[in-house]
């Protein structure tokens, strides 16, 4: 069954090296080759969305992606945009609203609404809805994430800021 | 809207002494990590040696075992071992799920894997463990079962007929329970009503779909003989107590652990095949054993929910008053009474709900509850309360209808009055404090109702068809132990918490009841930071680790806040009269002159800061010698809380959805959602909301789109997210919450339940927009899901 693939790619800004299975999935490569925990698997059909990363800065569901189709690619998942403060106004403004319950969703979705936040920056509440129809949130009732969304969107035509987020002492 | 200082005569006296965090939005920080990709699911979970199982699960409804061949596939490479339903049986005792409270109740045996029959397609037979997951699932190919397929019983109309084969013969037929219930004169407010109006409704069955899919490791560590099960489960404590009887070991030699849970809604409060034959596993192989249910297996083997047909009819008087409503309910559980909550209790349930908010004086029901060879039901958020809401509500709308009432007006009529309280509802069900009234008046002002029926009257000239339809509800939380205990059942009612001041001042918070999302841990934060006097960054909550939290229930029948959070509040007062005791002792000075102010002790009458918490933690821990002597600082204290003044305590609320219905595709679009709540004590408005949203989107995902189809042949049709329909985001509506306070008085707190109110209310709410929409074509459907084709149908377009 093992007839390995040697690829190298740049995962978070981190060169890897690796020989991998060709039917292995990016998603299970990143979680458990390289242990990272942010994207998850819902359900492995390309249904939720749950696994979305990105690859050359697209974003895409790890779960349907072949890790040896990253060969030479720049990815970057939830741990890396976070560290480089990529999606820092969008998760401030989803702790505002609670815009998250477990969490499982998260990764994904934040992801997501990044896309549409560069690609439609004017988009309106219905489009932020139909935006983020392909990554499927069982917890929130998709409001409180449309709110954040729709909250970074207005703050960007302004040119304001998103502040952080501190415990009320 | 949505604060409760918003809402008029609303503001509660405070809790504590000095309320800063509960009744405000605060923010979840503990939640961070989940935004920045760090949270620990189980999956995220990698140990040492650890292997993987996978499931040979029955590929049809109902099957004799034959043979098993295994030889191929241990031979494959990683394949740490392949086991079956009697080699399994040598250490996992089977079990029965029957309670002793619902008379009459029965179910047979059931085995970790099948043994000699497999009585639904997914049941696990064999398990094939290897070094990684895909090897497992490669071997698991090889393997190779002999079986023979048997009748199946399919529909629960034709499961009680003489000529349908038995599932289990030695029980004598396919019943497991059945109830009757004839209150007051049920004929008779029939025979004298001015109308009497009845439907059929339908329910389709549908499951709990959690993104995180059902998953743990068992670690069994022979050195220690002790057993460590890393589970996405919301009742820790119950799982140890579980696999102690079932396994034979002591509670001292199992450790349950959850950390992060990637939803749960009542799919994850009960113990599957899956979860003893995990756990046998890691015991034999002495070794790590990892489960992650694929989607597939999430769709055949996480419990279902919901399949009801029940007859119902109402009987009212000219003047608008409801005199009686009638059911017969029947309901399909599969072929097992799920372990250890039962399967009976969602039909129970609605024998329990149906007319519940409303103060008519006669009710007759009927429940039969019967075996099939489908996947397994149980209790799913809401369990039961959307099927008696719906019929109900339904019913409700037609009685108006016949009648020439406004919809709400008749509501507004025949709700239980809020100063009826205490009573009993005509069921037998204890209420104690309940607010329809109240939410009627806010929801009518809330969606301007009369705005909304002109623009409705007027778009229905131009052929746009919408509807409004209303939702008035009850549902039950802070169960007392007359749900489970009194049957039985070791399924905790009480809940404690160990609270402790640290040397820092620091005050960490250890709580039986775990957080799966709702923001549980959030809410506990508040109530310790607010009873004990510090800032709630000063509070570390820790919670799903049954070696280090009180023993407690965990989450279900939303009791999270109202029997979790009583404990924390408990344990928090006590914890701050031993720090001023200790300061007394410090300061040499009575109590009585003292309070606590953010994290420091003052003097009562002048408010002078004597001492900060820190200095009560340095001298409480670590210079006892100059304390006096016999004194013990206590710094840590636990409390306990069981709700025992009803068997529950109810809320309400009320729900409105308006929709628009294009008749010439059956299509619905959801315009807008409102609903109100009473949830006693809001304790973090944000999060209450949020549970609101997300249950009603559930309750809506119910009423349109979910269903598990199956064939003729008891076959699943719709084992994947692309085929069994979620609500997303484009097709949900925005939805508005309110919130009225009435606190019980069962708790200092006054807190109840908030988790499934809004599944409840959603799916009759939807229903009667949809009828509403309907009403000029003389027509209505009330089989759920609603989907285009059944709307076409009644429309006679096919
Ligand atoms: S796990 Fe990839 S889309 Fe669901
Ligand atoms: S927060 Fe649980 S799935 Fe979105």
């Amino acid at each position: 069954m093992s007839l390995k693939k040697k690829v190298s790619m740049t995962v978070n800004g981190v060169a890897v090296n690796a020989e991998i299975e060709p039917r292995r999935h990016l998603v299970d490569f990143l979680r458990e080759d390289l242990h990272l925990k942010g994207p998850h698997l819902g359900c492995e059909q390309g249904a939720c969305g749950a696994c979305t990363v990105k690859v050359d800065g697209q974003i895409i569901r790890g779960c349907l992606y072949l890790a040896v189709q990253a060969d030479g690619c720049v990815v970057e998942t939830i741990e890396g945009l976070t560290k480089s403060g990529a999606l820092a106004h969008l998760q401030e403004s989803f702790m505002r609203h609670n815009a998250m319950q477990c969490g499982f969703c998260s990764s994904g979705m934040l992801l997501a609404a990044a896309e549409l936040i560069e690609k439609q920056p004017k988009a309106s509440r219905e489009e932020v809805r139909e935006w983020i129809s392909g990554n499927y949130c069982r917890c929130t009732g998709y409001h409180s994430i449309v709110d954040a969304i729709v909250d970074v969107l207005e703050a960007r035509a302004k040119g304001q800021k998103i502040k952080p987020v501190v415990a009320h002492a | 809207m949505n604060k409760p200082s918003d809402l008029k005569g609303l503001v509660l006296d405070p809790v504590t002494n000095d309320q800063r965090y509960i009744g405000n939005s605060e923010p979840r920080h503990s939640a961070r990590r989940l935004l920045e990709g760090q949270g620990t699911y189980i999956d995220d979970i990698q140990l040492p040696r650890m292997g993987h199982v996978v499931f040979w699960r029955s590929p049809v409804a109902h099957m004799k075992i034959g043979k098993i061949h295994t030889e191929q596939a241990s031979k494959m490479p990683g394949v740490l071992a392949i086991v079956d339903g009697v080699q399994m049986a040598k250490i996992c005792k089977p079990w029965v799920a029957t309670l002793g409270h619902l008379a009459g109740m029965k179910s047979a045996p059931q085995h970790a894997l099948a043994i000699d029959r497999a009585c639904w397609q997914g049941e696990p037979v064999v398990a094939v463990v290897a070094e990684t997951r895909a090897q497992a699932e490669d071997a698991l190919q090889l393997v190779d079962v002999e079986w023979e397929e048997l009748p199946a019983v399919i529909s629960m109309e034709s499961a009680l007929d003489p000529k349908t084969p038995l599932i289990h013969p030695e029980l004598g037929d396919n019943l497991c329970f059945t109830r009757s219930l004839d209150v007051g004169n049920v004929d008779e407010a029939f025979a004298t009503a001015d109308v009497v109006a009845e439907a059929t409704f339908g329910f389709g069955r549908h499951t709990g779909v959690t993104l995180e899919p059902r998953c743990q490791i068992a670690d069994y560590n022979p050195g220690e003989r002790r057993l460590t099960v890393y589970h996405s489960q919301q009742a820790p404590h119950m799982m140890q107590d579980l696999y102690c009887r079932q396994f034979g070991l002591s509670e001292s030699d199992v450790h349950v652990i959850c950390k992060d849970v990637g939803g749960s809604f009542g799919i994850k409060v009960h113990a599957y095949p899956d979860d003893f034959a995990t756990v046998g596993l890691a015991m034999m192989l002495e070794r790590p054993v990892k489960f992650v249910a694929d989607r597939l297996e999430s769709f055949t083997s996480d419990i279902h929910a919901r399949e009801h047909r029940i007859k119902g009819r109402i009987a009212a008087n000219k003047a608008g008053d409801i005199l009686a409503f009638e059911i017969h309910d029947l309901t399909g559980i599969g072929p097992y009474s799920m372990f250890p909550r039962t399967s009976a209790i969602e039909g129970n349930q609605v024998v329990n709900l149906v007319g519940g908010p409303y103060k008519h004086q006669h009710y007759r029901a009927h429940l039969d509850v019967v075996f099939q060879n489908k996947t397994p039901t149980c209790q799913y958020r809401g369990v039961g309360h959307p099927i008696a809401c719906a019929v109900t509500e339904g019913l409700v709308d037609l009685a108006a209808q016949k009648l020439q009432m406004d919809p709400l007006e008749f509501r507004k009529r025949n709700v239980i009055p809020d100063d009826a309280y205490p009573c009993s509802g005509i069921s037998g069900i204890k209420l104690e404090v309940l607010s329809h009234e109240q939410c009627l008046r806010t929801i009518e002002k809330m969606m301007n109702y009369p705005a909304l029926r002109k623009e409705q009257a007027e778009l229905r000239k131009k052929g746009i068809y919408r509807g409004i339809g209303f939702a008035t509800l009850i549902e039950l939380t802070n169960p007392s132990p007359a749900f489970y205990g009194v049957g039985g059942a070791r399924i905790a009612s009480q809940d404690g918490a160990s609270v402790r001041l640290d040397p820092s001042g620091v005050v960490s918070v250890l709580v039986g009841v775990g957080e799966q999302g709702q923001g549980t841990e959030g809410i506990y934060a508040q109530i310790a930071a607010d009873a004990v006097g510090v800032s709630i960054n000063q509070v570390r909550i820790v919670t799903g680790d049954t070696d280090v939290t009180p023993y407690g229930g965990g989450t279900w029948a939303s009791r999270g806040a109202g029997v979790g959070g009583e404990a924390v509040l408990l344990a928090c007062q006590a914890l701050q009269e031993n720090i001023l005791k200790l300061a007394g002792a410090i300061l040499n000075r009575p109590v009585a002159e003292l309070s606590v102010h953010r994290s420091h002790v003052l003097d009562k009458a002048t408010g002078e800061q004597l001492l900060p918490f820190s200095e009560i933690g340095r001298i409480g821990y670590f210079r006892t010698d100059t304390l006096p002597a016999g004194f013990s600082a206590d710094l840590m204290v636990t409390r306990h809380y069981t709700q025992k003044d009803y068997p529950f305590i109810f809320t309400n609320g009320v729900q409105a959805s308006y929709v628009e219905v294009d008749p010439d595709t059956g299509f619905v679009k959801l315009l807008k959602h409102w609903a109100v709540e009473d949830c006693g004590r809001v304790l973090n408005p944000m999060l209450v909301d949020e549970q609101v949203r997300g249950a009603i989107v559930q309750g809506i995902g119910g009423v349109l789109f979910e269903e598990c189809l199956y064939d003729e042949s008891g076959l699943l049709r719709n084992g994947s997210m692309a085929d069994y329909l979620v609500p997303m985001a484009n097709e949900m509506p925005d939805i508005e919450v309110a919130h009225v306070e009435t606190p019980t008085q069962s708790s200092k707190l006054g807190a109840k339940g908030a988790g499934e109110a809004g599944t409840a209310g959603a799916p009759g709410a939807v229903q009667n927009a949809i009828n509403d929409a309907l009403l000029p074509f003389n027509t209505a459907v009330f089989d759920q899901p609603i989907t285009c084709e059944k709307i076409l149908r009644v429309l006679k377009k096919i």
